[in-house]
C-alpha cells in the first residue's frame, strides 16, 4: 500500500545526493559535448552564462536528459527556476527532490 | 480577442487603453529599445511607440558592445522594459502597471498609423564591426502579414490563439506573433514558453483553434520530452531548415498540419512551404527572385527594393524555389543569424587578441546543435579572459566551443585564412593539449 501512495521516490542522503552529483556532471558533459571532465565541473560554480558558460540551448538540452533519466520535467514559472540552474549543486538538489525515477 | 495573458482574455478596449497610458509615459519623439518580456507587454509598446511616433530598435542581440552601438546610431534611445531588473546602459521607461480601480476602459477610437510611418529599425549582424540597419515601414509590414494569415490558411471565420516560443524582438516573433495576430484579428499569448512543460501549458491556457509558433529546437525538444500534448489545430516553424523527419513527427504527434516560414530580417516573411508534401518553397504573390550572379535577391509586394538573400536559391518556378544551404560567410546557430566577418572582427577587437579567427565545426548529428570553434593567438591571456570579453560583444550562441590558444593563424600568401585549415590547426592543438 505505502508504494502506491507516493510517485516520488525518496530523497537520497548525503552520499546519494554526491553520486547524483557526479552523475550529473557526466550526463551534462555528455549530452553537450563539453570540452571539459566531468570532475572539472565545481559543484558550486555557476552553470548558466559565467561559470560553464552554458546558454539557453544549452539548457534546453539538459532539460531533456534530466527528463529522461530522472522523470523531472522542468518549468520556467516554478521559483526554483532561477536557482535550478545556479549550479551542479543546486540543479542536483532539486533532482533529488523531484525525480521520480 | 486580442490576447490571453495569464489565462485571462484581453479585449481590444483594454489594449488601446493600456496603448493610451503607457504612450504617455514615453518621450515624445525619438527611439525605443522595447526588452519587454511579456509579449502582451513589449505589444502594447510597439503600439505605443506607433502611435506617438517613435521608432522601435531591434538588435539581433543586447550585449554592451550593441546597446553602445545603437546609443551611436540613434543617441535620444530610452530603454522600454517590464522587469524590475534591467541592466542595460539607457535612459529607462519602466512599463506601468495599471491602475487598480479599472473599470470598464473608456471607449477609445483605433488610432490611424499613416503606412508610410517607420515603425523600426532591425538590425543584422552585417559584416564589419557594426551592425547594419534595415527600416521597417508600418504600411508594407501589415501588408506582409495578410499575406501570410492567408497562406498559413488561418481563415476569417474563427479566431485563432497564437502561441510562440520565440521572442518577439525578433523579426520571426514580431511577425509571427505580434503583427500577425493584431493585423488578422488573431488573439495573442502573452507566454514565451520554453521549456517542453511551459509550451504545453501555455496552448492548454488559450482556446482554440490554437496555433504553435516555433522552431525546430523548440519543437525537437517538445517531442522528445515524451509529454501528452494538448490539441494543437497548427504548427508554424521558422528560422532554421527543419529535418524532414522532425517535420512528419510533429505532423504525426500533433496531429495537425506543420507549415515553414522562409524569410530574412531584411526581407520579412517571403514563403511558405508544407515540408512534409513538398521540399519547395512558394513565393508571396507580387515577390520576385533574382539572380545577379550567384547572389539571390527579393523584390516586390512588400518589399521596398531588390534586398539580397543570403541563401543558395534555385528557382523552380515563377512562385517557386528550393533552398540549399545558407551562403558561406553567414552562420545560423539555433536560428540566430551573424556573419564569420562580424565575429571575426569582434574577436580581433578584444585587446590583447592579436589574431582570431572563428570556424565551422564539422556537423553534428541530426537534430545536435553544431557550434563554432575559434583560433586565438593572444599571449598572455587565457581562454576565461577571451571568452568573457567575447560574452560583452556577440550573442551567446556564438560563443566557441572550443576556443584554443594557438601560437600563428593558418593564413595563406593573401592573408586568407580557409575553414579547414582552422579545422586541422583546431584539431592539432586538441591533440597536443590532450597529450
Amino acid at each position: 500500500m505505502s508504494d502506491n501512495l507516493s510517485q516520488l521516490r525518496q530523497p537520497a542522503g548525503s552520499a546519494g545526493l554526491a553520486d547524483l552529483t557526479r552523475e550529473l556532471a557526466a550526463l551534462i558533459v555528455e549530452a553537450l559535448n563539453l570540452e571539459v571532465t566531468p570532475a572539472d565541473i565545481g559543484p558550486d560554480q555557476p552553470l548558466y552564462g559565467e561559470g560553464l558558460g552554458l546558454d539557453s540551448i544549452d539548457i534546453l538540452e539538459i532539460a531533456l536528459v534530466v527528463s529522461k533519466q530522472y522523470g523531472v520535467q522542468l518549468r520556467a514559472d516554478s521559483e526554483d527556476n532561477q536557482r535550478i540552474f545556479a549550479s551542479l549543486r543546486q540543479l542536483a538538489e532539486y533532482v533529488n527532490t523531484h525525480r521520480t525515477k | 480577442m486580442l490576447a490571453y495573458r495569464a489565462g485571462e482574455p484581453i479585449l481590444a478596449g483594454q489594449f488601446l487603453g493600456d496603448v493610451a497610458r503607457l504612450g504617455a509615459a514615453l518621450p515624445a519623439s525619438g527611439h525605443v529599445l522595447n526588452v519587454c518580456a511579456d509579449r502582451y507587454r513589449f505589444t502594447v509598446g510597439f503600439a505605443a511607440a506607433l502611435v506617438r511616433g517613435l521608432v522601435t530598435l531591434l538588435p539581433p542581440t543586447r550585449t554592451p558592445a550593441v546597446i553602445a552601438q545603437l546609443k551611436a546610431f540613434a543617441p535620444d534611445t530610452v530603454c522600454l522594459t517590464d522587469e524590475a531588473a534591467c541592466d542595460i546602459a539607457l535612459p529607462r521607461v519602466s512599463y506601468p502597471e495599471a491602475p487598480r480601480a479599472a473599470g470598464a476602459p473608456a471607449a477609445t477610437a483605433v488610432p490611424l498609423i499613416d503606412p508610410e510611418r517607420r515603425a523600426a529599425w532591425v538590425f543584422t549582424s552585417g559584416s564589419t564591426g557594426t551592425p547594419v540597419p534595415h527600416e521597417k515601414t508600418f504600411g508594407r509590414m501589415i501588408d506582409c502579414m495578410r499575406v501570410e494569415a492567408t497562406r498559413l490558411d488561418l481563415g476569417t471565420e474563427r479566431s485563432w490563439a497564437l502561441v510562440a516560443t520565440v521572442p518577439p524582438q525578433h523579426m520571426y516573433g514580431l511577425e509571427a506573433s505580434v503583427l500577425l495576430p493584431l493585423a488578422s484579428g488573431h488573439a495573442l499569448s502573452a507566454a514565451h514558453p520554453f521549456y517542453p512543460a511551459d509550451i504545453c501549458a501555455a496552448l492548454a491556457a488559450v482556446p482554440r483553434p490554437r496555433a504553435l509558433i516555433s522552431t525546430p529546437i523548440h519543437l525537437r525538444a517538445l517531442l522528445a520530452s515524451g509529454l501528452e500534448l494538448p490539441a494543437i489545430d497548427l504548427v508554424v516553424c521558422a528560422t532554421a531548415p527543419l529535418a524532414a523527419e522532425l517535420a512528419a513527427e510533429v505532423e504525426q504527434r500533433c496531429r495537425t498540419r506543420l507549415l515553414e516560414i522562409y524569410g530574412s530580417t531584411e526581407t520579412g516573411s517571403i514563403a511558405v512551404r508544407r515540408p512534409t508534401l513538398t521540399a519547395e518553397w512558394w513565393l508571396w504573390p507580387d515577390v520576385t527572385l533574382e539572380s545577379r550572379g550567384e547572389e539571390s535577391f527579393a523584390a516586390g509586394g512588400h518589399i521596398d527594393r531588390p534586398t539580397r538573400l543570403y541563401d543558395l536559391i534555385e528557382p523552380t518556378g515563377p512562385d517557386r524555389f528550393l533552398l540549399h544551404g545558407r551562403v558561406a560567410e553567414l552562420v545560423n546557430i539555433a536560428g540566430k543569424r551573424s556573419s564569420l566577418a562580424y565575429l571575426n572582427h569582434q574577436l580581433n577587437s578584444i585587446p590583447g587578441v592579436l589574431d582570431g579567427a572563428f570556424f565551422q565545426g564539422a556537423a553534428g548529428e541530426a537534430g545536435e546543435v553544431a557550434r563554432l570553434g575559434a583560433c586565438v593567438v593572444a599571449p598572455g591571456l587565457d581562454p576565461a579572459a577571451i571568452a568573457a570579453e567575447l560574452r560583452r560583444r556577440i550573442d551567446p550562441v556564438f560563443l566557441p566551443r572550443p576556443l584554443l590558444l594557438v601560437a600563428s593563424l593558418p593564413r595563406t600568401s593573401t592573408g586568407k585564412l580557409p575553414q579547414e585549415a582552422l579545422r586541422a590547426l583546431a584539431a592539432r592543438a586538441r591533440q597536443s593539449s590532450a597529450a
